[in-house]
């Protein structure tokens, strides 16, 4: 059976994607700037080291993120094509110790007004006020800090990525609804850890529960010869109902479960995970996205390549909407009252006003299967149910 | 006494008990890979009916002998024997087909292949492919205009119409809907089209000769949130008094005035409920609640739902017989 006349432009997409992967300064003697019916899209990240794990089954894969782009960058262009628009990707990756900025810089002296960035930690909020920044429009695929929503906020800056306060909010929704409303909470030494810890106690604090206790998990032996030993011991406490770990690079979290004192569920970054995407998801069409994607990028598509592909999207829907490749049009309706985004997750996903977040629905799975989605039914809005996950409106750090 | 005997004797040779101009419901289990069938006079599962992986659109053979059965995780569509309930053979249907239309000449089958963007055109009586079309992401919902000059598809994820012209064999325009296109039908004179959009929450109207979205339906539920009110299938009447619509996660079958596109009546059935058919004598019509695994029966004069029939699980697809 013949396949879409789409793989072929979807190959060299990603052939052109990993050419420039290669020499990020290929970009800046791009040609000259495409013709008015091209929405030129640039997608810029930064490799990184992956600092040793104690459970490192999975190899992250090199093209997290960058597969997300190339599927929504050819799923624009196969609706683009009735509309006579075309989508244009630019794949920038900055080398460890290579500067974001200057690449930001790069893209825009190069004409592009529309960027995703897919950088961890602070990073999109110091781009997004680069003097070079304030014409473009920026989305954050990569970073889940709290903070990118609050101080650090920037009116040119949306977010695709969950913030770490909807995770933790999506999961006490569902511990609520099981009346485990006793936590401990396990918490790893990296700075991002004790980020999502203080989402877990926000959290808690918002659904009626209660961290009874905290650990910090220090070992710094191989817990995979001694985790049996250790664990039990370790988890020891005050009664708790659930062990809650804050683990993000997924270090000691796994040695948690079935080794606890307790006979107690394990969830947070490990076990019972909330996250903006899982490959047990197959509701509302979500199955179709999740084969397209396999089809295209050879394995399973993660929470940033869906992150991505949301920004990416949300741009084609823009100028579907709109019937202009203008990045200033697309831009103004894209933060409007009136657009919508189908992302696969069963409700129309929009941007928040104050803080520019992408309100959307958050998953919770178990390593094989879709346990629950957030919101959960009873946690009421007066707007809408999406805003009971995060930073609300009355509530929002960001004066921008 | 002999034609009591020969009575009985055809009742028992076809396999079921109950009077024969009563008709008799078809609904696909996407989740349990059978068929059930429903005797339309007693209201009852009468037989379970193995069929392909992941069943989900089904449609009539234009003579009511066959069943055509979108088996999407077969890649094909089944055709099923009703009097035996034996597949006969399969059709080649493309990539994970799941909902198809059968033109107005009996022959033509035009199947929606989610997975790899193209409508594929089957020549039945041959079982041969007659041509593919090139359509947008996520193809969805089939429909063929009465006088046969159309085939439209919806795309789900490019959130439009493709205009199909049958002679042409080829796309001709497209129509710019709400998001989420999910299903299409065709008015009797085949004026008008109209599509349903699940994640855009509305119905488009649009007029055939122009192409052009002449009308939208909003829904309103009290105490339902506004997101979860997702149309899907379509059902319209022969007389032009109604359009049928299901709300999906809402669990309510939208009655809407086909003249004054006005919302008439939200009418609570199953949840999650999916696509509708009518009867040929249009005095019932039958829901499929996917969560919930029951078929909803709600009476058209009365618009009262009349009796709730469980079946497999994640009953899809609805097809009823004269």
């Amino acid at each position: 059976m013949r396949f879409s006349l789409w793989l072929p432009s979807l190959m060299q997409i990603a052939l052109l994607a990993g050419g420039l992967c290669a020499s990020p300064a290929a970009f800046s003697q791009e040609a000259a700037p495409a013709d008015n019916s091209t929405v030129r899209i640039a997608y810029l990240t930064q490799e990184v080291e992956h600092p040793p794990a104690m459970s490192n089954l999975d190899e992250p894969p090199a093209d997290d993120g960058l597969a997300g782009a190339t599927l929504a960058v050819a799923d624009n262009n196969s609706t683009g094509r009735f509309l006579k628009q075309r989508f244009a990707l630019e794949a920038v990756t900055v080398p460890i110790d290579g500067d974001p900025a200057q690449a930001l810089r790069d893209l825009a002296a190069a004409g592009h007004r529309i960027v995703v960035l897919d950088l961890p930690g602070e990073a999109p909020g110091a781009l997004a006020r680069l003097p070079e920044a304030a014409d473009l429009l920026l989305f954050n695929a990569g970073s889940t800090d709290d903070s990118l929503r609050n101080a650090l906020c920037a009116p040119n800056l949306l977010h695709t990525a969950p913030d770490r306060a909807m995770l933790a909010d999506a999961l006490a929704q569902y511990l609520a609804v099981k009346r485990w409303t006793k936590w401990q909470l396990i918490v790893g030494t990296r700075p991002e850890d004790r980020l999502y810890a203080a989402a877990v106690k926000r959290a808690a604090k918002r659904f009626g529960a209660e961290v009874v206790e905290e650990k910090t998990w220090s070992e710094d032996h191989d817990a995979r010869r001694t985790a049996q030993a250790e664990m039990p011991v370790f988890t020891q406490g005050k009664r708790h109902d659930v062990v809650i770990v804050a683990d993000e690079i997924g270090d000691f979290g796994d040695y948690v479960l079935y080794r606890t004192w307790e006979p107690r569920p394990v969830a947070g970054t490990q076990g019972l995970v909330p996250t903006n995407w899982h490959r047990a998801h197959e509701a509302w069409g979500a199955a179709q996205l999740q084969s397209r994607f396999k089809a295209a990028a050879q394995r399973i598509m993660s929470p940033r390549d869906h992150a991505v592909w949301a920004a990416i999207r949300a741009v084609g829907e823009a100028a579907t909407r709109t019937r202009s490749t203008d990045p200033a049009a697309l831009a103004t309706y894209i933060r409007g009252p009136d657009f919508t985004l189908a992302a696969f997750k069963g409700v129309p996903l929009s941007f928040r006003s104050w803080d520019g977040q992408l309100r959307q629905p958050v998953l919770l799975a178990a390593d094989r299967s879709l346990v629950s989605v957030s919101p959960q039914d009873g946690f009421l809005h007066p707007k809408t149910e999406l805003d009971t996950l995060g930073h609300d409106q009355p509530e929002t750090g960001c004066r921008r | 006494m002999t034609t009591a005997r020969s009575l009985l004797l055809a009742a028992l040779l076809a396999g079921c008990a109950v009077p024969a101009l009563a008709e008799t419901v078809y609904v696909s289990n996407e989740k349990d890979n059978t068929l059930s069938i429903i005797d339309g006079a007693t209201l009852t599962v009468t037989e379970t009916v193995k069929v392909g992986r992941r069943p989900r659109g089904i449609t009539l053979s234009a003579d009511g002998k066959h069943l055509y059965i979108c088996a999407s995780d077969d890649d094909t569509v089944q055709v099923m024997d009703l009097a035996t309930r034996k597949i006969l053979h399969n059709l080649p249907s493309g990539e994970d087909p799941e909902l198809f239309a059968l033109h107005p000449d009996g022959k033509q089958l035009f199947i929606a292949n989610e997975e790899s963007n193209v409508v594929t055109v089957v020549d039945v009586p041959s079982r041969k492919v007659a041509y593919q079309v090139d359509v947008g992401v996520e193809p969805e919902g089939m429909a063929v205009s009465p006088d046969g000059k159309w085939a439209v598809n919806t795309s789900e994820t490019t959130n439009m119409v493709h205009w199909i012209d049958t002679e042409k064999r080829s796309v001709v325009d497209h129509t710019l809907v709400d998001a989420r296109p999910r299903y299409a039908q065709f008015n009797k004179d085949g004026s008008r089209l109209w599509v349903s959009a699940e994640i855009g929450g509305t119905l488009s109207v649009i007029d055939t000769a122009s192409r052009k979205v002449a009308q939208t339906v909003r829904f309103k539920i009290k105490g339902v949130p506004q997101d979860r009110i997702q149309p899907v299938g379509i059902k319209l009447t022969d007389d032009g008094r109604y359009a049928f619509v299901a709300l999906g996660p809402a669990n309510h079958v939208a009655v809407v005035d086909a003249q004054t596109f006005a919302v008439k009546e939200y009418l609570l059935v199953g949840r999650r409920v999916w696509q509708l058919d009518l009867s040929p004598d249009q005095k019932r019509l039958y829901a499929t609640n996917g969560v919930s695994g029951d078929v909803s029966v709600i009476d058209v004069e009365s618009l009262k739902v009349v009796k709730s029939i469980k079946t497999g699980r994640y009953p899809w697809g609805v097809a009823v017989k004269g």
